[in-house]
C-alpha cells in the first residue's frame, strides 16, 4: 500500500489557453487511478492556484452563455465534490484587489463537503514540498 | 534503471516542446530507462498517422516509431483527442488511448515526473 502525491500548481488565467482546464480534469481523475494500481495504491492531487491562476477562481462565470462551454468555475467545483484539496493564493488574490468574497469557495449545490482554502503563499510552497511530483500549469 | 513520465500538452506544429519531449524520451531509453510518454490537450496531434514530412515544420511520426519499436509506452488522452476529432482510425500504430487517469497511473511508480509545455 502506497500513496504517490501530486501537486498541480495553475499559473495561467483562464479561457487564454486549454491549461487550467486541463489541470483541473487531471487531478480530478485522480479519484479513478486505482483501476491502473495494485489494491491499496492510491495518487492524490491537490491544485494551488498562483499568480495570474487565481482568476481561474472568480465566481459567476459565463462561459457557457459566451463560448458554450463548461466553466473554470465548474471544474473546480467538481474538484471540490471529488475532495481534491484546492488552494488559492492569498497574497495573488489580493494583487488583484480580490478576496474569498470574488471567488468560488465551495460546491455546496452539489454536496461538497471539501472547501477552497486562500492560503499564504508560504502554505502552497510546504504543499510543493510535500508531494512527489509537481506539474506546473 | 528508472522510470520516467513525460507529459506534453504542446503542438505538434506550433511549438517545439513536443520535439523536445520526443529527443529527452529517446536519450532516456537510449540509456536503459522505461519512459511512459503521455500526451493531452493540443499533444494529441502527435497521435495522428500519415503525418507528411516538410522541412518546414515539425514531423515526429517516423522518430515515434523509432521509439515505440524501441519500447516507448506513449498514450493520447482519448477525449481531448476526439474533442479534435483525431478519432481511432487515424491514430498511429502503437499509439494507446486511455483516459487521464493513465497518466496519473504512470506517475505512481515514476522516479521523475516531467510536465512539459502547454500553450
Amino acid at each position: 500500500m502506497a500513496t504517490t502525491k501530486l501537486g498541480f500548481v495553475v499559473q495561467r488565467p483562464p479561457y487564454k489557453s486549454e491549461n487550467p482546464k486541463l489541470a483541473l480534469t487531471h487531478a480530478i481523475a485522480s479519484q479513478s487511478v486505482e483501476v491502473y494500481l495494485k489494491d491499496g495504491d492510491i495518487v492524490t492531487a491537490e491544485v494551488a492556484f498562483v499568480g495570474d491562476g487565481v482568476l481561474n477562481c472568480l465566481k459567476d462565470q459565463k462561459a457557457t452563455e459566451h463560448y458554450d462551454i463548461s466553466s473554470t468555475e465548474s471544474h473546480i467545483k467538481m474538484s471540490l465534490l471529488v475532495d481534491v484539496k484546492v488552494l488559492v493564493c492569498k497574497e495573488d488574490l489580493a494583487k488583484f484587489g480580490l478576496s474569498e468574497d470574488d471567488i468560488v469557495m465551495d460546491a455546496e449545490e452539489f454536496g461538497a463537503d471539501m472547501t477552497v482554502s486562500v492560503v499564504p503563499f508560504q502554505e502552497i510552497n510546504k504543499m510543493m514540498e510535500d508531494v512527489n511530483h509537481l506539474l506546473f500549469f | 534503471m528508472g522510470k520516467l513520465t513525460i507529459g506534453c500538452f504542446s503542438s505538434l506544429v506550433g511549438s517545439m516542446s513536443l520535439d523536445f519531449a520526443v529527443k529527452l524520451a529517446g536519450a532516456a531509453l537510449d540509456k536503459g530507462h522505461k519512459v511512459d510518454f503521455w500526451v493531452s490537450g493540443n499533444g494529441t496531434m502527435l497521435s495522428i498517422k500519415d503525418q507528411r514530412s516538410f522541412k518546414d515544420y515539425s514531423s515526429l511520426e517516423k522518430p515515434i516509431k523509432e521509439l515505440i519499436a524501441k519500447g516507448l509506452s506513449i498514450t493520447a488522452c482519448e477525449a481531448c483527442a476526439e474533442a479534435r476529432g483525431y478519432n481511432k482510425g487515424i491514430t498511429m500504430e502503437g499509439f494507446k488511448r486511455h483516459s487521464m487517469d493513465w497518466y496519473l497511473a504512470s506517475t505512481f511508480d515514476a522516479d521523475r515526473v516531467l510536465h512539459i509545455g502547454g500553450e
